[in-house]
């Protein structure tokens, strides 16, 4: 039997675990892109976090899986998975922080959207149109990773997917806003990337010596707020150390 | 805070590493830190330091450097023919230099990355907890970047060795390893194949940096029907990444999450001689359990115990 078969539900009915080398344990809470999978390693995460054990290193979180790094020389996986399964138990009752929402202002099009046109003509849409899509989502962050608070964004209205560029940007611009097939994101750091770039945000997302490196957590929601360029300017000389 | 060392022309981007960056990776933040943590260790111990102190990482081509300041270093690692002053010097042990020396390595004949300790630890600012630099975040060491022609490297406050150290023996790096790994996490994708995988050897590619090593060979074949990419999950260092070409990638310390199926996961205590293996180089996998794993951890850890209590003889490391 695959133990990957589903009956129409994607919530496993109990946590499966896999193992990925001597440091890390993998706990799976279902499988696909599904917000109540997500919210479930979410929960399983803040518990796992809140319980301080010394030998766990590190908990991170993606669409269905939970990681727990560890040190193979203060504890086992076993012991891990016991501990766990506890946790699980009680996370009906567990007292579990809301996910936050954040706000993300973003200026559309321009010199920081060169690719909104596109992105409207593919989807016969105006750009407008394309703006009030975007901005009236709101975005599941379902892992932060790739590179340093690179969030992974469901809730894409499917009006707007559109296929990336066939050739990548050398460069985009930190704080870029784009689309990649189904997907939207942002990114944090310039770096090479092939997604359609729609607008950008004056906000620096990571910022390693800030207290919180990162704005959001996985879990957390994402709105894009659109602002003008003279918004634009001010948030970004604000933001400016 | 002094500066030891200037830049004088940088090699092959060296950058400045300690033992990593643990507690940022749901962030996104990697774990980074030295890829041959023995030679890094043994580089602080040789010095005076501790294991955490951070070094410099050098792969393949060594800079040379000025020395500014009265320290004791001490060059690990691959052999990259060090020399004081035009002379050769020996690695893997402690040497005293003073302001106006010239410090150089060349390109590396056995192993792939050297380390240079300097007493008191190279004394960038922490970020996250550690001085490692991140190339992918942009983050750590000096700006976030290798380092170029001209930099300065500061040193943190210890003393002088009281007398030299040198490690009685120098490691030599084999040009065929063999890896020791844990199936899965993706196994359950591969089981057509799994002892295909375990029986072949494969090649270094020189398509390898920070991020992981690229490895040519037979190719490694997904089971029929098996997704050939997954939702991204979060992945451990040695894990052995097989995308869709079927020529597997070992995946170093610089990625939190991965999008492609890996096979098997080379266990912790192995996995600084991967920081050693040259494009070329040889590799065989050979599947151990969980609990062999763990004893071999221990094992290690051990072995590096001893390493620090024969070089230090007990006396006190500088904390960095």
């Amino acid at each position: 039997m695959d133990e990957r078969d589903m009956l129409g539900a994607s919530l496993f009915a109990t946590v499966r675990f896999r193992i990925g080398g001597d440091r890390m344990l993998l706990a799976d809470y279902g499988q696909g892109v599904d917000p109540a999978v997500n919210e479930r390693v979410r929960r399983m995460a803040a518990l796992v976090n809140g319980t301080g054990h010394p030998a766990i290193e590190a908990v991170v979180p993606a669409y269905c899986t939970l990681a727990i790094h560890y040190n193979p020389l203060a504890t086992d996986p076993e012991t891990l998975m016991h501990l766990l399964r506890d946790l699980e138990q009680h996370l009906e009752s567990a007292a579990v922080p809301e996910p936050a929402v954040i706000d993300i202002p973003v200026c559309y099009g321009g010199a920081f959207g060169p690719d909104l046109e596109a992105v409207a003509s593919h989807n016969h849409l105006s750009s407008d149109e394309v703006i009030r899509l975007h901005s009236h989502g709101r975005y599941r962050v379902y892992a932060i990773g790739f590179s340093p608070g690179f969030c992974y964004l469901g809730g894409l209205d499917p009006r707007l997917a559109t296929p990336r560029l066939t050739t990548p940007r050398l460069r985009v611009a930190a704080g870029s806003v784009g689309i990649g097939g189904d997907q939207t994101g942002v990114y944090p750091l310039a770096s090479p990337g092939g997604w359609q770039l729609i607008g950008r945000t004056p906000l620096s997302l990571f910022v390693p010596q800030r207290d919180r490196p990162v704005l959001y957590q996985a879990g957390d929601s994402i709105r894009f707020r659109p602002i003008s360029a003279e918004m634009f300017a001010r948030l970004a000389a604000e933001a400016r150390p | 805070m002094k500066a030891a060392l200037r830049i004088l022309a940088a090699g092959a981007g060296p950058t400045v590493q300690d033992l990593g960056r643990r507690q940022a990776r749901h962030l996104g933040i990697p774990l980074s830190g030295a890829l041959d943590d023995y030679a890094h260790r043994v580089a602080n111990w040789l010095v005076g330091n501790g294991a955490g102190c951070a070094t410099l990482e050098m792969t393949m081509l060594g800079p040379r450097c000025e020395v500014l300041a009265a320290v004791d270093v001490a060059v690990t690692g691959a052999a990259m023919g060090l020399r004081l002053n035009g002379a050769a010097a020996p690695q893997w042990t402690s040497i005293r230099v003073a302001a106006g020396d010239l410090l150089e390595l060349g390109t590396a004949t056995n192993g792939c990355r050297a380390y240079l300790a300097v007493s008191g630890g190279i004394a960038v600012p922490k970020i996250l907890a550690s001085r490692s630099t991140s190339l992918v975040g942009g983050l750590g060491g000096v700006q976030g970047r290798a380092l170029m022609a001209g930099d300065l490297l500061p040193a943190g406050a210890g003393p002088l060795l009281a007398s030299p150290r040198r490690l009685p023996w120098t490691p030599l790096y084999p040009d065929h390893l063999v890896l020791r790994a844990v199936a899965g996490p993706h196994d359950h994708l591969f089981r057509h194949h799994l002892d295909d995988f375990f029986d072949q050897a494969f090649t270094f590619s020189p398509q390898s940096n920070r991020l992981g090593c690229r490895l040519s060979g037979p190719t490694v074949a997904l089971d029929p029907g098996a997704p050939a990419s997954i939702v991204s999950e979060p992945v451990a260092s040695g894990a052995v990444q097989v995308p869709a070409d079927g020529q597997p990638i070992v995946l170093l310390n610089e990625q939190t999450i991965g999008g492609y199926p890996c096979i098997a996961t080379v266990i912790s205590a192995d996995l600084w001689r991967v920081g050693q293996a040259r494009p070329g180089d040889r590799v065989r996998f050979v599947p151990v359990s969980l609990e062999e794993a763990r004893q071999a951890a221990a094992q290690w850890h051990d072995f590096l115990a001893a390493t620090e209590r024969l070089l230090t003889a007990g006396r006190e490391s500088a904390r960095c």
